[in-house]
């Protein structure tokens, strides 16, 4: 039971290593075939392209930095979206708690001169996890006291979080309009919409600056949370509960479980954990914020959490992997001359055949391997069954 | 807590989607007064104007074709959250048609235009049906798929260098239009608005009145019990589903053809997630996703009226924030109690 690790409307048993890798290895190389199908439809070169993209990656190692650092933000938003689904939610607001995060490491990290790096470098951290947290409670909240879904909740709180964390830098209006409380007076000048610089003491330091271009410690602090997201799922109660949760709401209650606060609780960690990407990806690596940095790291979790089957080391796989096609994608078009966006349409195909097993199965003849429906019942069975023994 | 629903309730609920058509026939009556009293001058003007309430009707458009196309599934048992996909693709497909057909009239270029996005809205409803039914994908991954690769496919094959030029015009219908106020807010408008109010109509009839409405009902409660008189149970979800992606089609050229005129990357910016909102809203019912509709319309006419009056006491950001902040504001306030279709996301196979 506690090995299972996926979602929970098509939750399949776990299988061995091999088995595991099989069916998003080869969702990958399908999608990257009917991309290059698309490609040649459009008179583009698919060879040239996915050999660029091959070379900007992993070709040096400015590229494998660059793969290393896009591959940071988008491991702690697939654990956000993972981890929210092992609660049985959808968290497509992890953009919005990322912006938000972004915007509360900035304020501290901005503020506070002569704070010892020590201090002031973990607490911008924080300020990031706990902005993300509290905008991702917001749905939570309103989902189980409201009824309303998260899915349109965390999709509008996107785009009210953009518009916020828009106003907080804006650089003020010809007309009147005064600036944002964040936006850096000398930059505004010129009419540029940006923060200050965060100061010295709050940056995370580069990881070999020598021989990686701009990677960062933050890396490790991804990876440690992604541990850390991994034990709290599978050897603690909170993370029981949040899987019964999941799986049963009716028998996690039956259980004595406090599902409301447990709802509220899964949406919390799940925005703490997309405003700690925000927060290293500022504090590591832009050391601003202006409004066109916004990134697709949230929307991209959530490719990254499916691909890797909802587990912590699947979601860092995974994130590696998105992110070397996402460091790729300029050289790509810089080499080959096509867009960049035909690495979206790879990542969508990817989702689609990962969350699509039968397609995958039907193109190579794979044996099913007992994933189903009557698998996921019996497993709701057991789940209840066990939730009301521990009650 | 939805079991509960007594008839009371129901009735209730049933009087409250049409609760806010009545609303917005206040809210026109209030205009007409506004305007006959000459007060529209000020404060009232932006509220209540005569161009803030058309162009709460002509943003309540895509909205409502959205909320239609989310409810056609919904009614058969299809979630779908891809309607911004849909939505998106389907403008794509004017906008690249209507390019493409510029050496023709305008008005066999904006027919074909139109068709193009009605198909392209088809084909992306009967990817997320195949997903969803054919291969049994959970249809919310499935919705997420049809957003990501309508944006990553749209703006792939987007050419900064294609201009449409001539977009559709308002079209008067005699007599009517001149009516005073109400008049130009309703009966001076471009084809899609007007087919998108005869739509409602008509959908409201089909699916409450027509054999085919209480099958896709019946499909969407009770799979099963359909199945056992005879309902091919997954065909019809096919059918919602692909007549659904049209109507997102429908949508997407009304933003290109209608009301734009042009296509840019993400210009749906939103509307399809606030179409299932007053989906929801409006109780899975067509009359009452029109009054949802008007009003999240409405909430961005007056951001725009607000932004246009140029008011610099609250910052441009936060009057942005509008939309969405109604948006879930009224989802907190109502969603608890409306009642989605008893079997929607459920897989169903036959035994």
């Amino acid at each position: 039971m506690r090995k299972n690790s996926a979602m929970t409307r098509t939750a399949r048993v776990s299988p061995p290593l091999v088995r595991a890798i099989q069916i998003p290895g080869l969702a990958i190389v399908t999608a990257l075939l009917v991309g290059a199908i698309i490609m040649a439809l459009s008179g583009d070169n698919p060879l040239a392209a996915y050999s660029g993209l091959l070379r900007g990656s992993v070709g040096n190692a400015a590229a494998v930095s660059r793969t290393l650092r896009k591959a940071c933000p988008l491991l702690l938003t697939g654990l956000s979206v993972a981890f929210a689904f092992k609660g049985g939610l959808f968290n497509i607001g992890a953009s919005g708690q990322f912006l938000i995060g972004t915007i509360c490491s900035v304020a501290v990290g901005v503020s506070f001169q002569g704070l010892a790096p020590a201090i002031h470098m973990p607490l911008s951290i924080l300020a990031g996890m706990v902005g993300g947290a509290l905008w991702g409670a917001i749905p939570g909240a309103l989902k189980v006291w409201r009824g309303s879904h998260e899915v349109i909740t965390t999709i509008m709180l996107n785009y009210v979080a953009s518009q916020f964390v828009g106003w907080t830098v804006y650089a003020g209006g010809t007309e009147g309009q005064r600036p944002g409380p964040l936006s850096d007076p000398s930059a505004a000048f010129y009419g540029i919409s940006e923060t200050h610089d965060v100061l010295a003491s709050a940056r995370i330091p580069q990881f070999l600056p020598n021989l990686l271009d701009r990677v960062h410690w933050g890396i490790f602090i991804a990876v440690a949370a992604a541990f850390i997201i991994w034990w709290i799922l599978n050897r603690t109660v909170l993370g029981y509960e949040v899987k019964t949760v999941g799986k049963n709401q009716d028998a996690a209650r039956y259980a004595g479980m406090r599902v409301n606060g447990i709802v509220v609780l899964t949406m919390a960690i799940a925005g703490a954990l997309a405003g700690l990407a925000g927060a290293i990806e500022t504090l590591g690596l832009n050391y601003k914020f202006a409004p066109e940095f916004t990134g697709s790291a949230g929307f991209e979790g959530i490719t990254v959490a499916l691909l890797g089957k909802v587990h912590p080391l699947g979601v860092a796989l995974s994130a590696l992997l998105i992110g070397a096609l996402d460091a790729g994608s300029a050289r790509m078009q810089f080499l080959s001359g096509v867009d960049v966006q035909i690495i979206q349409v790879v990542q969508a195909l990817v989702l689609a055949f990962v969350a699509a097993p039968e397609i995958i199965r039907g193109i190579y003849r794979l044996r099913d391997l007992g994933e189903g429906m009557p698998e996921l019942q019996a497993q709701v069975a057991t789940a209840a069954e066990e939730a009301s023994d521990a009650g | 807590m939805q079991d509960s629903a007594g008839p009371r309730l129901q009735r209730f609920l049933r009087w409250f989607s049409h609760g806010s058509v009545i609303a917005t026939l206040a809210v026109m009556a209030a205009a007409v007064i506004v305007e006959v009293t000459g007060l529209g001058q000020g404060w009232l003007g932006i509220f209540l104007g005569r161009g803030v309430l058309n162009f709460a009707l002509r943003a309540a458009v895509p909205l409502t074709l959205g909320a239609l196309c989310g409810l056609l599934c919904e009614r058969s048992g299809i979630i779908n959250i891809g309607i911004e996909g849909m939505m998106l693709a389907g403008a794509f497909g004017a906008f690249a048609a209507k390019v493409n057909t510029a050496s023709l009239p305008l008005w066999l270029s904006l027919v074909i235009a139109v068709a193009a996005a009605l198909a392209v809205g088809a084909a992306m409803g009967y990817i997320h049906a195949l997903l969803s039914i054919r291969f049994k994908v959970d249809q919310i991954i499935s919705g997420t798929v049809i957003i990501i690769l309508a944006t990553g496919l749209t703006t792939y094959y987007f050419n900064p260098d294609w201009v449409s030029i001539g977009k559709m015009g308002n079209m008067p219908i005699p007599l009517l239009a001149d009516i005073p106020v109400l008049g130009r807010v309703l009966f001076d408008n471009g084809a899609i608005t007007y087919a998108t109010l005869v739509l409602v109509a008509l959908l409201q009839i089909l699916l409450f009145r027509t054999r085919w409405g209480l099958r896709t009902r019946a499909v969407g409660e009770h799979p099963r019990a359909a199945d056992t008189v005879g309902i091919r149970v997954n065909r019809m979800r096919y059918v919602n589903t692909v007549l659904g992606g049209v109507l997102a089609g429908l949508a997407g050229a009304f933003l290109v053809l209608e009301a734009v005129g042009q296509f840019k990357e993400g210009m749906t910016a939103g509307r399809g997630f606030i179409a299932l909102a007053a989906m929801i809203f409006g109780n899975w019912n067509p009359v009452g996703a029109l009054g949802a509709s008007l009003l999240f319309g409405y909430s961005q006419a007056l951001q725009n009226e607000l932004l246009l009056a140029g008011i610099t006491t609250v910052p441009r950001h936060f009057i942005s924030m509008l939309p969405y902040l109604v948006t879930i504001v009224v989802l907190a306030g109502f969603v608890g109690r409306s009642r989605p279709p008893a079997a929607e996301g459920e897989v169903y196979e036959t035994e």
